[in-house]
C-alpha cells in the first residue's frame, strides 16, 4: 500500500499538503474545500498521484486544524469542529487547554486512520457492485445522493434541495452534451463551454467568507494561553476510548453517504458521545469525551467520504468533490475501472491519507502552539492576500477573465445565499453531479424508449428510489417527533 | 428583555414586501421565471436525432421544481418567520465596491492593477492604515504571486498598461 509513496517527492508533496492543510484549518473561514480549491491549479505542474496525495493530506489535516482554534479561541476553523468549541473551549478556560488539544489531536487521528482501513476495504467492494449499475441505475444512485443532502445536510431540507437543483441547473449552461444545442449562453461564447467548477468552488466558499469577515471587522477573539500540548492521561484514555470508537464508525458512515461530511459528522458523534457517557452533565462545561466524540467523528468522515467517490465518482463531501474535480482534470476517472486498472494509483491515495493522519498527528502535537498563532494575522492583511491568490488561481485555469468575474458572481450570491440560511454545499455537490444526473436520464429514457416507468423495473436503482423517498421523508417525520 | 420584545413586534408590522422571507421568495421565482422563459427560445431537436428528451426539457423541470420548493419555503414561514438579520455594516459595502473597481479596472486598464487597486481599498477601509501593510498587500504580494504564476505555471496574464510592461 505504501510501495508508491517510496519517494522523496511525494514525501514532500505529503509534508507540504499536511502542513498547508493544518494552516487553512487553523484560519476560520478558510479550509480544506476553500484550500483545495485554491490550490487546484497548482497541481497542474504535478503528476495525477501528487496531486490528489496534495489534495487528500490537505483534506486530512485541514480536518483536523480547525479544532485549533475550536480549542484556544473559540471560534471553529472549519465548521467541521464547531462542535469541538462546545466543550473544547470551557476546558481550555479551566487552564487546561494542552490537555483538550491532546485530546483532539489523539482522537482526529485514531478516526482518520480508522475511516482510511474503512475505506481500503469497503471502496473495492462499492467499486464492485458499481460494475452491476447502468445508465438508470447511476441516474438513482445521483438522485439518492441528492436527496440525502437534504435528509442529513446542515439547516433547512427543502433550501438544501434548492440549492441541489441550482447547482444541477448551473451544470446545464453552455452546449447540451448531447445535441450541441445552446442553454443559457444569451450569446456570450465563453458561456458555451459552460461554468467551470473551480469559479463556482472559489467563488462561493471563499469569496463569500471575505464577504462575511467584512461584517465581522468589530469581532474580538478571546485567546486561552497554551503551555504545550499534551497526551491524554491513562484515565482520559479509559474514559474515552469506547467514544473515540463509537465515533470513528459513526464518522465513517456519514462520510460515505453523500453530504455536509465532516460538519455533520462531529454533531452526531457528539451528541451520541453525550447520549452514552456517565456524566453527560459534563457536556458544555469542558467534557474531554465531548471533544473526543466530536474529532474523532469528523476526521473519520475523512477516508468515508473518499469512498463514493473513488469507487462510484459522487463525492461524499465538499472537500471531496474539488478532490474529484482534481482527478478528472489530471483525466483520471474515478470508478470501477480504476479500481481494476490503476491499484497502485489507488494505493498510493490510501498510504497518503494513512501518513497525513500520522503527520498532523506529530505536527498537531508539536507545533499547535505555533499554528494558533496564525490567527494572529489580521483580517484586513489576510483576506486582501487571499483575494490575489483566488483571482490568479482562478484565471489560471482556462485564461479566462469572465471565470473572474463568475467568482465574485458567486462570492456575492455564496453570502447571501448563507445569510438567509442557504447551505452552500448542495450547489457544488448538485454542480459536479449535474451532467450525472442528466446524462443518465436521458440514456436511460432512450434505452425505455421513453417510458418513464421502466425504471421501476431495476431493482437496484427502484431500491435507490425508495431509499431517496426515505430520505426526504425523514426531516418531515424528524420534526413532527420533535413536536411532539 | 423589554428591547427584544419590542423589536419582535416591530418585525411583525412590517409590510410582508420588507421581510426577508418574501424577498428571497420574489428574488428567486422572479429569476427562476425569466430563465424558465427563456428556455422556450432554445433550439429544438428534430425527432429523428432527438435522444430522450428536448435539450430544454431538463432545465425546465428544474426551475419549476426550484420555483415549487421557493414556494413551499415561502409557505412555510408563515408559521415559522426567519430570524431578522443583522443590518449589513459600511465595510460590507465598501468591499462590495472594490469587487466593481476590480471588473471595471481588469476590463479597462489592468488586471494586475486592478488586483492591487482592490487589494489597498479593501485593507484600507477594513482598518489597515500603515502604509507598509498597505503596500504589502497591494503591491509586494499580488507581485509574488504574479511571478509565481508566470513562472511556474507558465499562465499569460491578460494585457494591460502595467502588464505590457512585464511582458515587452
Amino acid at each position: 500500500m505504501m510501495a508508491p509513496l517510496f519517494s522523496s517527492k511525494l514525501l514532500i508533496v505529503l509534508l507540504f499538503g499536511t502542513l498547508f492543510g493544518l494552516i487553512l484549518g487553523v484560519l476560520p473561514g478558510l479550509g480544506p474545500t476553500t484550500g483545495g480549491a485554491l490550490i487546484l491549479p497548482f497541481t497542474m505542474t504535478l503528476d495525477p498521484l501528487s496531486a490528489i496525495v496534495l489534495l487528500t493530506s490537505i483534506y486530512c489535516a485541514g480536518t483536523y486544524g480547525g479544532a485549533i482554534t475550536a480549542v484556544l479561541i473559540n471560534t471553529p476553523g472549519t465548521p467541521a469542529a464547531a462542535a469541538t468549541c462546545l466543550d473544547g473551549y470551557p476546558l481550555a478556560q479551566k487552564g487546561e487547554a494542552g490537555r483538550a488539544l491532546g485530546m483532539a489531536t489523539v482522537s482526529s487521528t485514531v478516526g482518520g486512520i480508522f475511516s482510511v482501513i474503512v475505506l481500503v476495504f469497503f471502496a473495492p467492494v462499492l467499486a464492485k457492485l458499481a460494475y452491476e449499475f447502468g445508465q438508470p441505475e447511476y441516474f438513482a444512485l445521483a438522485i439518492f445522493g441528492l436527496t440525502m443532502l437534504a435528509s442529513i445536510g446542515e439547516g433547512s431540507p427543502i433550501k438544501n434541495l434548492i440549492a441541489g437543483a441550482f447547482g444541477i441547473l448551473i451544470s446545464t449552461i453552455g452546449k447540451d452534451f448531447m445535441t450541441s444545442i445552446d442553454r443559457f449562453t444569451y450569446g456570450i461564447n465563453e458561456l458555451s463551454v459552460g461554468i467551470g467548477f473551480i469559479p463556482v468552488v472559489v467563488g462561493l466558499f471563499a469569496i463569500s467568507e471575505m464577504l462575511t469577515q467584512s461584517t465581522l471587522l468589530d469581532q474580538v477573539f478571546k485567546r486561552v494561553a497554551l503551555k504545550a500540548v499534551k497526551l491524554p492521561s491513562l484515565d482520559d484514555y479509559k474514559k474515552t476510548w469506547k467514544t473515540i470508537l463509537r465515533s470513528s464508525g459513526i464518522g465513517s458512515f456519514i462520510g460515505v453517504l453523500p453530504a455536509e461530511g465532516g460538519t455533520v459528522a462531529s454533531l452526531i458523534g457528539y451528541s451520541e458521545a453525550k447520549r452514552f457517557s456517565k456524566e453527560p452533565e459534563e457536556f458544555g462545561r469542558g467534557s474531554i469525551e465531548g471533544i473526543a466524540g466530536a474529532e474523532a467523528a469528523n476526521n473519520a468522515a475523512t477516508g468515508g467520504a473518499m469512498v463514493p467517490t473513488l469507487a462510484l465518482g459522487i463525492p461524499g463531501s465538499a472537500t471531496t468533490a474539488v478532490i474529484l474535480t482534481g482527478l478528472i482534470i489530471h483525466g483520471v476517472r474515478p470508478g470501477p475501472d480504476l479500481f481494476r486498472e490503476q491499484p497502485d494509483f489507488l494505493y498510493g491515495i490510501f498510504g497518503a491519507m494513512l501518513i497525513a493522519n500520522v503527520l498532523f498527528f506529530i505536527f498537531g502535537f508539536f507545533g499547535a502552539k505555533l499554528f494558533a498563532r496564525i490567527t494572529l494575522v489580521p483580517n484586513k492583511i489576510l483576506w486582501p492576500m487571499i483575494f490575489a491568490v483566488s483571482v490568479c488561481g482562478t484565471y489560471s485555469l482556462s485564461q479566462s477573465i469572465i471565470d473572474v468575474w463568475i467568482m465574485l458572481f458567486f462570492g456575492v450570491l455564496g453570502f447571501f445565499m448563507r445569510r438567509f440560511g442557504f447551505s452552500v454545499v448542495p450547489v457544488i455537490i448538485g454542480l459536479i453531479l449535474g451532467e450525472l444526473v442528466e446524462g443518465t436520464l436521458r440514456q436511460s429514457l432512450v434505452i425505455f424508449d421513453g417510458n418513464w416507468l421502466m425504471f421501476l423495473t431495476r431493482p437496484i436503482a427502484l431500491t435507490f428510489f425508495i431509499l431517496s423517498f426515505i430520505a426526504l421523508a425523514f426531516p418531515l417525520l424528524r420534526s413532527k417527533k420533535q413536536k411532539k | 428583555m423589554n428591547n427584544v420584545h419590542n423589536k419582535k413586534r416591530a418585525n411583525k408590522s412590517l409590510p410582508f414586501f420588507f421581510k426577508d422571507e418574501f424577498k428571497v421568495f420574489f428574488v428567486i421565482i422572479f429569476f427562476s421565471t425569466i430563465l424558465l422563459i427563456s428556455t422556450f427560445t432554445f433550439d429544438k431537436v428534430p425527432p429523428i436525432l432527438n435522444r430522450g428528451i428536448q435539450p430544454a426539457t431538463f432545465p425546465k423541470g428544474l426551475l419549476i421544481l426550484i420555483m415549487f420548493l421557493t414556494s413551499i419555503i415561502y409557505y412555510l414561514s408563515f408559521k415559522n418567520p426567519w430570524k431578522k438579520e443583522k443590518k449589513l455594516p459600511k465595510p460590507f459595502f465598501l468591499t462590495i465596491l472594490s469587487f466593481i473597481l476590480f471588473v471595471i479596472i481588469s476590463k479597462t486598464l489592468d488586471f494586475f492593477l486592478a488586483i492591487s487597486v482592490l487589494s489597498i481599498f479593501v485593507s484600507y477601509n477594513w482598518g489597515e492604515k500603515r502604509v507598509f501593510y498597505l503596500l504589502l498587500v497591494g503591491i509586494i504580494f499580488p507581485l509574488v504571486v504574479f511571478i509565481f504564476f508566470e513562472m511556474i505555471l507558465g499562465l499569460r496574464f491578460p494585457p494591460g498598461i502595467i502588464t505590457n510592461l512585464y511582458y515587452y
